[in-house]
Formats: structure tokens, sequence, C-alpha cells
């Protein structure tokens, strides 16, 4: 077994026992569907608004690159400038050089899921750049030295004790137990890194082809002050967050609301059209997008999959996912955790090391269920199945197969199975859980139901011989 | 210029193999390959909104209450400025950030404060000081209860999210039904000029990342006011 199957097992086995891990988790989530299910019937037709939402991007993915070039052409024709990054390290490279060009020093960033995805902080931090999470959620991880939990709540696995305790070692802040208070402590921290950041970052929600806009959805307010003050404003996106007209959004705004956070609109969703204009008070100098490749097109070249490049980072699959719940994000030891997660991380990262993430489902489909545009997650985790094997064809299984077709194709020797079955499973206990156990990873926390004392044939010869 | 060309050539090379058209798929389908089917119109999914003047007022009101922001309907300018007044004195403002327009350009005046107007450009400590950023809208959007702000409208980006408190004056007529309805108001007053920032305000700045409990005032303003009249 390769490093992160492994790691995956382990990590796994643990958070899965751990209770008030679950707890947490199972709370936070409790709320979200509340809120969530209140929201959704809200809408005069739910389903017909997935359907156009999943038409839209359709439209959008399968006509990538005329989009790309309506976004991109509308976009620097007010003065944006535009970069175009194959790889994570392209990508790094050109925000390096943004950064040395601008003698930047501190930079503020608002959360975005592709700087994750390209390990950007952690290549900034290296050539001595000072980065400041806003997002109080990832602002909370970045002090933890962790990686977001969750793609939309960064800290949904930390109570306030835990926040507070983190704060009092690194801000050096007084305890207490009142999130109001824990969330103007990151205010008031954050409040001079805006004024005084040279370069602010951000992701994009949406690019709108039709007018060259991206389009940002925040609660917090720290998106639009990291796109206000700072004199450069960098973007990073992925290629695949192009929507052909502005109107879209009437539709996609409301929906990634209801499905991320239960709301029927966040606080805050901005359009961002160029730097600032000579009409303008504020707003960057400069304005740089970088549309991120890192594998996408190869994503969009498996066509059965192609779908997956609809999502829109919801996080609904996640949310309702019983494997997520149970493990949690951080588990995954991945960008994108969840079902969204099991299904993109094998192409973004490898199929053979990765795939035990499509493996890791109870094929349930409440992802495909829940998604707002319909994505087919959890046949995908099958075809990664199916491909992964197909690649890589499972010795043990190919002749635990044999063996069963062997057996099954033979009455006599199908009914000795049988019969050895009752008596054997009269030794089991002697083994049970231990490693030599062929069903140890079943019986190691659960029973085995014992194999009935007759079976069905047996007790109709039985009762046939009684009538005579 | 060269990523450019490669990125293009793998996107096109990737959609010479069509997506397969399956069962979980077909509903989503565009009915005609070159986007014509997708021309519709929201409205008909989205939670409705009633076409009465009145009907939309209600539920702004409602809307905006459930999001705890503050509106208030005034009948004169005499009235808003009392009730300015009534929040500068139980807030204690010291001074008034807020840009030139129809509505704003006699507040200071109004509220016997000193104003500070971001009307060009300026520095963003001296915004800091500010009690409350006052600011006009383009539009206010029932449907949800957004405030539809833009870098012309509103003084630029950092008036109406800087200071701790964002006071809205808006007028009657600016009053939409619904979010399709405000996209068609972005494009017929802006288009093809639109301004570099475009925002949709719905309520407070908030948070929930502390154990999904909500707290207002993450980053931006704690209270938002709106006085339509």
């Amino acid at each position: 077994m390769n490093g992160p199957a492994t790691e995956f097992k382990v990590r796994a086995g643990q958070l899965t026992a751990d209770l008030r891990h679950r707890q947490i988790i199972q709370t936070a989530l409790g709320k979200y569907e509340t809120v969530r299910d209140r929201t959704k019937s809200s809408f005069q037709d739910w389903a017909g608004a997935r359907e156009a939402a999943s038409k839209i991007k359709w439209e959008a993915v399968n006509h990538l690159d005329e989009y790309l070039l309506e976004f991109v052409g509308k976009l620097e024709a007010r003065g944006t400038k535009v970069h175009w990054a194959s790889t994570g390290t392209q990508a790094r490279e050109i925000i390096l050089s943004i950064l040395k060009d601008k003698k930047a020093k501190c930079i503020v960033k608002s959360k975005a899921m592709t700087s994750e995805e390209i390990h950007l902080n952690e290549a900034l931090a290296h050539a001595g750049f000072e980065v400041v999470e806003s997002d109080l959620g990832e602002f909370i991880v970045q002090l933890r030295k962790e990686v977001p939990y969750h793609i939309v709540f960064p800290a949904m696995h930390l109570v306030r004790g835990e926040i507070s305790e983190l704060f009092v070692r690194e801000l050096g802040s007084a305890p207490t137990q009142s999130p109001e208070e824990l969330t103007m402590i990151a205010r008031r921290v954050l409040r001079q890194k805006y004024v005084n950041a040279d370069v602010g970052f951000t992701g994009a929600n949406f690019a709108v082809a039709e007018t060259g806009m991206i389009s940002i959805t925040e609660n917090e307010g720290n998106a639009r002050l990291t796109a206000a003050l700072p004199k450069t404003m960098v973007t990073l996106m992925g290629i695949e967050k192009v929507v052909p007209r502005l109107e879209d959004l009437a539709l996609f705004l409301p929906m990634l609301a209801t499905m991320g956070t239960g709301q029927s609109l966040t606080c805050y969703n901005s359009l961002y059209g160029g730097p600032r204009q000579p009409d303008e008070p504020d707003g960057p100098e400069e304005y740089h997008v970088i549309l991120l490749d890192n594998r996408r097109t190869e994503l969009l070249a498996d066509a059965e999959q192609r779908d997956s490049l609809h999502c829109i980072r919801c996080g609904a699959c996640l949310n309702v996912c019983p494997i997520f719940k149970n493990v949690g994000g951080h588990t995954y030891g991945t960008t994108y955790s969840g079902p969204i997660g099991s299904v993109l991380t094998p192409h973004l990262r490898g199929l053979q090391e990765w795939k035990h993430l499509s493996f890791a489902s109870s094929l349930c489909g409440a992802c495909t269920e829940t998604c707002p545009v319909k994505i087919n997650l959890h046949h995908h985790l099958l075809h990664n199945r199916r491909n992964s094997t197909r690649q890589k064809p499972g010795v043990f299984e190919k002749l635990a197969f044999r063996a069963f077709a062997a057996v099954i194709n033979r009455p006599w020797a199908y009914a000795l199975c049988k019969k050895a079955g009752r008596f054997l499973q009269k030794l089991h206990p002697l083994i049970k859980g231990s490693p030599l156990d062929p069903a140890r990873s079943w019986t190691r926390t659960r029973e085995l139901p014992p194999i009935a004392s007759q079976t069905f044939k047996e007790y109709w010869h039985k009762r046939q011989s009684g009538l005579k | 210029v060269n990523e450019r060309e490669k990125i293009l050539a793998r996107i096109r090379e990737a959609l010479t193999k069509p997506a397969p058209r399956t069962l979980h798929s077909i509903g989503s389908l565009p009915k005609a390959d070159n986007g014509a089917s997708l021309h519709f119109g929201a409205r008909q999914w989205l939670p409705s909104v009633g076409e009465a003047f009145e009907q939309r007022l209600d539920l702004f009101r409602k809307n905006l209450a459930d999001l705890k922001g503050n509106f208030s309907l005034v009948e004169s300018r005499e009235e808003l400025v009392a009730q300015l007044a009534a929040l500068r004195d139980a807030e204690e403002w010291t001074k008034i950030a807020t840009h030139s327009g129809e509505l704003t350009n006699e507040i200071g005046r109004e509220l016997h404060l000193p104003v500070f107007q971001t009307n060009r450009c300026y520095d963003a400590r001296e915004l800091e000081s500010c009690s409350v950023g006052i600011t006009q809208c383009d539009a206010l959007i029932a449907q949800t209860g957004s405030v539809l702000v833009t870098s012309r409208s509103a003084g630029g980006r950092a008036l109406s999210v800087f200071p701790p408190h964002h006071v809205i004056l808006a007028r009657r007529s600016q009053l939409l039904s619904d979010l399709p309805g405000a996209f068609d108001f972005l494009k017929s007053t802006y288009a093809p000029n639109y301004p570099s920032f475009i925002s949709f305000i719905t309520g407070p700045s908030r948070t929930g990342d502390i154990e999904r409990i909500l707290v207002l005032g993450a980053h931006g303003p704690k209270k938002l006011t709106v006085f339509c009249f």
C-alpha cells in the first residue's frame, strides 16, 4: 500500500473513534442543514434552478476556449494584466515576480482554495514575504499552521476554547469564551494589515465572460477590503470558473449561498472589472489575474467526468457526505475534500496514489443529489475505481473472484463450502480480530452474524419428508 | 503568450471529444449547441416577490430585519436628518465619511459634524478614523434585502465597508424586486462602461467561523442602516 492511502486509513480510523470530533462536526452541520433547507424551500422551483445552473455550466465548460478568450479580452481592455499558468509552479513564479516587481513586503489574502492548491503561502513565506490570511477561519488555521478543514468552513473542527488558547499564545490576547470577542480580536489585528499591505490577493468564485469581471462571494468583508486598499491586487483563479453572461449570476449567487452556508445571499457579492478607473477614488493601481490550469485540461479531456469542472465549490457535497462527517476534512490529506475532492484529486495529483478516496465511499449518492450544478459525483467515484483497476488490476481480487467462480459453478463445491463454513465459524473466536482473521477489517470492531445451522435446501428436504 | 497558447491548445484538444449524454446529464444539455437555449430568466425559479411597491417594501423590510440590518422609511429630508441626528448622538459620531452626491452633499452641515469625502484619491487611515460611512446606492433589492452599490454610486470601494457603521440613503424609486432585475438595471445603466467595482451588500458584515455562531462586524461594518425616502 502506498503513502497517502495508508495515512488516510490510519487517520480515518482515529477520527472515526473520536466522539468529541464527531460531536463538533455534527453540531455544525446540523445547524447548516436547518438553514439550508429553509432557504432552499423559499425558491419557487429549486429543481428548475439546478437544471438551469447545470446547463449554464455545461455551456461554459464545453466552450471553455471561446468564453475564456472573451473574458480575457474584456478584462485586458480595461487595464488588467492577465497571466496564464499551466502549473502551480508557474503560478507561484508569476506571483513572486509581481511581488518582487512591486517591492512588496506584506500580502493580505482573502480566502482562495486555488492558492491552497498551489501551496502559495509556503512559497511566499519561504521567499521572505509576510502573508496574512484575512478570512477569520483561514486566519485561525494559518495561526495553527494547518490547512483548511473544509472548503467553506476552514475552522469548523475547532471550538472557542481552542481558538482562545491559540489567540492567547499567538497574539497575546486575553482569554475569552465569547465568539464575538474572539472575532473582534482578529478584526483588530487584521484592520492594520489591510492598510499596511502592499498587495491584496484574492481567489474568484465566478468569471463573467460577457463583461470581463471576476465575482467574489464572502460574508466578512475581508475580500472587499483586500480588493480596496492595497495598491496592487492579484487574483488567482482556475480556468473553469467562467460563466457566459452577467445575468447568470442572478442564479448562481443565490444558489451558491443557499448550498454553501444556507443564506439566501451572502453578505458581500462583489464584481471586479479592473484596477481603479480614472473617475474612481480608490482601488488598486494595478490588477493582475492569473488563470490556472494545473491539470484542469486533463480533467476536461476526460469527457465522462468533464462535468466535475462545473463545481462552484459550495461544499454542499461535503456537508451531506457520511464519510466526510465521520473521517473529517484533514483526513483526506488533499486541498479539496469530501466527494468532490475524491473525484478531483486523482486527476490533479495522480490516479494510483489517490484512488483510495474513490473507494472510501458508501456510494449512497447524497452528494449527487445535493449538488447544485448536478455533477454526477458518486458515479465519478465508480469511474475512478474502474479506471484505476483497468490501469492496474488488483491481483488479490482477481484470484478471489477466480476462486469464487470455481466454487459457484460447481454445486458439490458450493455445498462443501457451506458445510465447512458452519464448522469453521465455531473455531473463529480463536482468531477473531487477530491478524490471522481473514475477516479482520470487519471483526475487529463488529460481530459476524452466525451462519444458519441448516441451509434452506436442507430445511426444505426435511419439511417435505415430514409431510410425507 | 506562450502559456496562453499552450493552455488554449490543450482545451481545444480536450473538447474534440464531446461530453457523453448520460441519463443523469440529459436534462442539463442545452438544446442548441450555440447557447441559444440559455436565454432564460432566472426569475421563474428564485423566491417570488410581489409586484406592488408595498409588497416589495414589506419584503425588503422583513429581509433586512432578518439580516439584522435597520430600515427606515422617511417622508421628508427633515425626518431623515432628525433620525440621523439621533443615531449620531446614540453612537457618538465624531466624523462622517461620505462622497459627493445628490443625497449626501449636505449631510455634514445638517448633522454639524466634520466630513471626509472619498471623491478623489485619499488616505485610508483618515477613512479609518471616521465613525460612519454614509453613501448612496444604485438600487435596493427586495428579494434578498440587498443594497447594490458600485464604485461610482457609493464613493469608491472602501467607503461602504471600512467604517464601523454603513448608512445608505436611497430613493423609493430605487427599490427593485429581484436579482434578475438588478442585473438588468446594471446592464442598462452602465454597459459597456461598467464601474470597476460592483457589490451586492446583504446585511452588516458577519461571520460564523467560530462554531457556526453568528457574529456581526467581522471585518466590515457592524451596523447597516438603510434610509429610504
